[in-house]
This record gives structure tokens, C-alpha cells and sequence, in this order.
């Protein structure tokens, strides 16, 4: 009896025994593989040698790059949480109420999240870049007669604000889809037992829409967060790093692993790893406390 | 009638709103496929402003075999199938174990699985592609394992989710005639969970196919490229063609928007199930 039931327990751990090898190789391995590699430099294959914490040091304190980097990564992250969010509650809102074209709408703002980073990011880079005649988007503006607001878009002083845009153009889609799932869950007679006590539209919004809504935005924060601190591929088919410019942190470990230089790659992945998980706590102890204070029961 | 105009004038202000963020999403996409459809002369007159009538197809050919883009996308549709039908078998197996059988640490495991999607490793690629390098596996199966590994914790989330809505009778009932637990997954558990499993196959395929750091590491060889990594090859070697360049880029997008545009459901539902884990 209880060897059969041996048996059958090892039967049924079989079914996972494939997820779980791949799973151990490429996660589990990996994941303590970065803090061995970090104490070490070298390229990593052939090459290696124990150097203690020399890498971290040398990321955090000499490394100016890695913070110029992280501040790019930061000013991006900004533009993404304020400007790409608000857009997409406005959309949000804007189809929540449409019965008929609501779906249209849908469709077509989540187009862009779905085409790959390297295909919009090249795609923007023809429309952009300055070449012969002055770009495109440039001679689109001088034709309809709007010739001052033409740019050099990639140029020096605006690459990095022009880089955020676009990352912004890309993601909105992404978070109005959510938001919008969210704002749908909202039970209508909420609104109409407001509107028959008298409660106007922006009421209902900021008493109803808004402490309801927390949760999912607090999602969305931690998300647009964790997604754009790490995008990296989508900047390097726009700007192939605009020599620095607008190199963010995931680019810099890319070109220091590129450059067999594999220790100060997993040093900076780990201490970006810490910062997202920091913040992302942060986040939620925000999310809850605010929670708290409007008396949203809901997780 | 007041409440009446009201209604109308806010009406117009949203759709207005809307319609032009839904144009600044369309209008790029039908300017690239436009561009792509001219000659390099004719789109130096008009950068691609008016129609491509009648339209000159010549640039798709020349994408296709000199930009060598047919044995991109070949490649790209090659890892693509396999790291999916990869992470279907193993993942809804997997599934299958954590929501129906017994097995000691069950409980760990599949929180262990879950914890992986929540810890962010920006530099995740690092590792995994020191360690290829020493397995000698810096080829298609190393990519395609590679791959299988990052879809694995999301698909055996959903399916689970999807599993353990089931009833148990029909898995009884077959249990009874004589099935196996092989037999089940295969011939109960799987076919009931066919909506789960479209949203499995079409979230997986699009992060396949959109994959870019690691295979940009991996394959230095051009045969082996996907279509993410040649696309940025291709504007490395031809920067000046716009028209050749809007060519490859609608060849790499097309099939994205109609998959898309077909399975746009499922796509926005594993979207909204990887938020929610995360």
C-alpha cells in the first residue's frame, strides 16, 4: 500500500518535473548565478576572477554613467506615470460610457502596445531623424504651414524628451486597457443611487470613480514603473543610445555584457533589481494607506 | 431640450478626443504600409504624404531576398511554433498536476513558480546567457528553452485557474472507463480548457515573436536570425531606403495586426491576467 502510494506520488510530481527542470535552469540557476558573477570579472566564460565587491563599488560610486543612466531611465519612467496614465484614464473614461464604439476604440489604442518595440521604434525613427530635406514629421509640419514647430527631434537637446513621447505613444495603450477593465467593474447603480441624492458628475467621479479605481491605479504605477525602468529595445531602434544620451539602465548592462564585461552588467542588474523592488513596496504601503483613508474595503 | 444639447455637446468632445489619439495610432502604420507601396523618387517628392496609386510592389520583393527578410521570418515563424507548442505540453501538464494531483511540496512549488513572475531581474539575460555559452547551447535549442522559461509561470497560472473551474465528474467518469492520468490531460482536462489554451498560444506567440535582447546576444549569424534582430541588421546595412525600409517593417507587422485583429479577445485577456499576478 504505501509503496504504491509512493509510486503514484512520484507519478504525479512527473507532470511538473518538465516545467520545473527548464523552469530551474533558466530561473532558479540564473537568478543566484547574477550575485556569484556580480563578485567576479571577467567575460564569464573563459575568464574569471574574484574581485569581492569591487564591481558594486565601482558602479555606485565611480560610474557617473550608470547614473546618468538611471536618471534617464527615471525621466522616462515620469513622463510615462503622468502623462501616458493620465491620457489613458482620460481614453478610459472617454470609452467606458460608449456602448456601440467603445469597441472600435479598443482595438485600435491597443494596436501599438502589441507591434514589437524594435518595429516602432524603427518605424518612428524614418519619421523622426533629420536627414536630407530636413525628416519627415519636419516636412509634414512645413506643409501645412506649421514650419516653426519643426525640430531637429533627434538631435542633442531633445532626444531624450523626444524618446519618452514615443515610449509614451507606445505604452498608453497598454494602460488604457487596464484602466478600462478596471473602470468597468464599477457596479452602475453606484452611480445612479449618487445621481438620485443629487450627486453631480464630478462627484460621483472623485467619490465614487476615483477611491474605487485605487487599486488598479496603484497597479498600473507599480507596472509602468517595473516596464519602463527596464525598456531598453525599443530606445536602442530609436536612438542606438544617441552616445549616451538617452542610454538607459537595462542598455548599459546589454553593452557591458556585450563588452565581456560580466560582473559590472550583474552589479548593476542587482542593485536596479533592488531600486524596482523598493519602489514597488513603496508603492503598494502608498496604495493601501490611501486605501485605508477612503474606506475601499476591497483587497 | 437643454439636457438634450447637453448630452449631444459632450458626445461630440469625446469622440473628437478620442478620435484623433485613435489617428495618431493609425495614421503611422497606414503611412509605413503607403511609403512602402512607392518608389524611393516618388516618396522624395511627398515623404509619403499621398496614395501609392496605382501601387509599386517591387520593394517587397527586394525586402524579402535582398534584405534577406524571407529567412527572417522563416526563422522567426520556426521558434516561434516550437517554443509555444514547448510551453503548451509542459505548462498545462503542469497545470493540470498543481490543480488536480497530490504530490509532497505541491503548495511550494507552484508559489515558488508565482514568485518568479513578481521579482523583477532587469538583468536576467546576463545569466542565462553566460550559462548557455558554457552548456554549448548558444543555438536554436538554447533559444527556444530560453524562451519556453519566460512564458512557463503565466501559462501555468492561467491554465490552473482554468483547471480547477472543472468539474471533477467527467474526470471520474473516465477514470472509471479505464483512462489514465495521462489520458485525462489529454482527452478531458485539455479539450475543456481550449479557451485558456488560446489565450496561452496567442500571449506567448506575440512575446516570441517580439523577443529582442536575447536573441540579439545569441544568433551573430545571420541564418539564424528572427525577425526582430534581422530588422535591425537591415537598417544597419541600408539606412538611406525609406521605402525598402517601410517594406520590411509592414512585412514584420502585418501578421501581428491580423493575428491581432482576430484574436484581439484573448491577447487583451492574458494582458489583463499578467497585470493582475503582477
Amino acid at each position: 500500500m504505501n509503496k504504491f502510494s509512493l509510486r503514484e506520488k512520484f507519478t504525479n510530481f512527473s507532470f511538473v518535473l518538465p516545467a520545473l527542470i527548464i523552469f530551474s535552469i533558466f530561473y532558479l540557476y540564473p537568478f543566484f548565478y547574477t550575485f556569484w558573477l556580480s563578485f567576479h570579472k571577467g567575460d564569464g566564460i573563459f575568464i574569471l576572477e574574484f574581485v569581492g565587491l569591487a564591481n558594486f563599488k565601482e558602479v555606485i560610486i565611480f560610474d557617473k554613467d550608470w547614473w546618468s543612466s538611471l536618471y534617464n531611465g527615471t525621466f522616462i519612467t515620469l513622463w510615462a506615470l503622468t502623462f501616458q496614465n493620465i491620457l489613458a484614464f482620460m481614453l478610459a473614461l472617454g470609452v467606458d460610457k460608449l456602448t456601440k464604439t467603445g469597441k472600435f476604440y479598443r482595438v485600435i489604442f491597443f494596436i501599438l502596445p502589441v507591434l514589437s518595440e524594435i518595429i516602432i521604434g524603427l518605424l518612428m525613427r524614418e519619421l523622426l531623424v533629420s536627414g536630407q530635406g530636413g525628416g519627415v514629421l519636419n516636412f509634414w509640419l512645413n506643409r501645412l504651414g506649421l514650419g516653426y514647430l519643426a525640430r531637429d527631434w533627434l538631435g542633442k537637446e531633445r532626444v531624450l524628451l523626444t524618446t519618452a513621447l514615443v515610449h509614451c505613444w507606445k505604452g498608453f495603450g497598454w494602460a488604457f486597457v487596464i484602466l478600462l477593465a478596471g473602470l468597468q467593474t464599477i457596479p452602475e447603480q453606484l452611480y445612479e443611487s449618487a445621481r438620485i441624492d443629487g450627486a453631480n458628475s464630478f462627484q460621483c467621479f472623485f467619490k465614487i470613480t476615483l477611491p474605487l479605481m485605487l487599486p488598479v491605479v496603484a497597479l498600473v504605477f507599480i507596472l509602468t514603473i517595473l516596464g519602463t525602468m527596464q525598456a531598453f529595445a525599443m530606445i536602442l531602434a530609436l536612438t542606438r543610445g544617441a552616445g549616451g544620451l538617452t542610454e538607459v539602465p537595462v542598455m548599459r548592462i546589454y553593452n557591458h555584457l556585450r563588452g565581456n564585461q560580466v560582473g559590472l552588467a550583474c552589479a548593476e542588474g542587482i542593485i536596479l533589481g533592488a531600486i524596482l523592488i523598493t519602489v514597488s513596496f513603496i508603492m503598494m504601503y502608498i496604495s493601501k494607506k490611501l486605501r485605508e483613508k477612503y474606506g475601499v474595503l476591497s483587497n | 431640450m437643454y439636457y438634450q444639447t447637453k448630452k449631444v455637446v459632450i458626445l461630440i468632445v469625446v469622440h473628437t478626443f478620442l478620435m484623433s489619439v485613435a489617428l495618431s495610432c493609425i495614421f503611422p502604420l497606414l503611412w509605413m504600409v503607403n511609403v512602402s507601396l512607392k518608389t524611393e523618387v516618388d516618396f522624395r517628392n511627398d515623404m509619403g504624404l499621398k496614395l501609392a496609386i496605382p501601387p509599386y510592389w517591387g520593394n517587397y520583393p527586394r525586402a524579402l531576398i535582398e534584405g534577406k527578410l524571407l529567412f527572417y521570418f522563416i526563422n522567426s515563424v520556426f521558434y516561434t511554433f516550437i517554443t509555444v507548442l514547448g510551453i503548451v505540453i509542459v505548462s498545462s501538464l503542469a497545470a493540470f498536476s498543481f490543480s488536480r494531483l497530490k504530490f509532497p511540496f505541491k503548495n511550494v512549488i507552484f508559489f515558488i513558480f508565482l514568485a518568479a513572475m513578481m521579482i523583477p531581474l532587469p538583468a536576467g539575460f546576463v545569466p542565462v546567457y553566460i550559462l548557455l555559452n558554457k552548456l554549448h547551447l548558444v543555438n536554436r535549442s538554447g533559444y527556444v528553452l530560453a524562451m519556453m522559461n519566460m512564458g512557463l509561470s503565466l501559462s501555468i497560472y492561467l491554465l490552473k485557474t482554468f483547471f480547477d473551474q472543472l468539474p471533477h465528474d467527467l474526470e471520474d467518469a473516465a477514470r472509471i472507463d479505464g483512462c489514465n492520468k495521462l489520458g485525462i490531460w489529454w482527452n478531458v482536462a485539455l479539450p475543456l480548457v481550449k479557451p485558456a489554451l488560446a489565450v496561452v498560444i496567442v500571449f506567448n506567440s506575440l512575446n516570441v515573436w517580439n523577443e529582442f535582447v536575447l536573441a540579439s546576444l545569441m544568433f551573430t549569424e545571420e541564418k539564424l536570425m528572427p525577425l526582430q534582430v534581422g530588422l535591425m541588421e537591415f537598417y544597419n546595412r541600408n539606412i538611406v531606403e525609406h521605402t525598402l525600409l517601410s517594406a520590411s517593417l509592414t512585412i514584420a507587422a502585418i501578421p501581428i495586426i491580423l493575428l491581432y485583429l482576430r484574436m484581439q479577445r484573448q491577447i487583451i485577456k492574458g494582458i489583463t491576467a499578467g497585470a493582475i499576478v503582477g
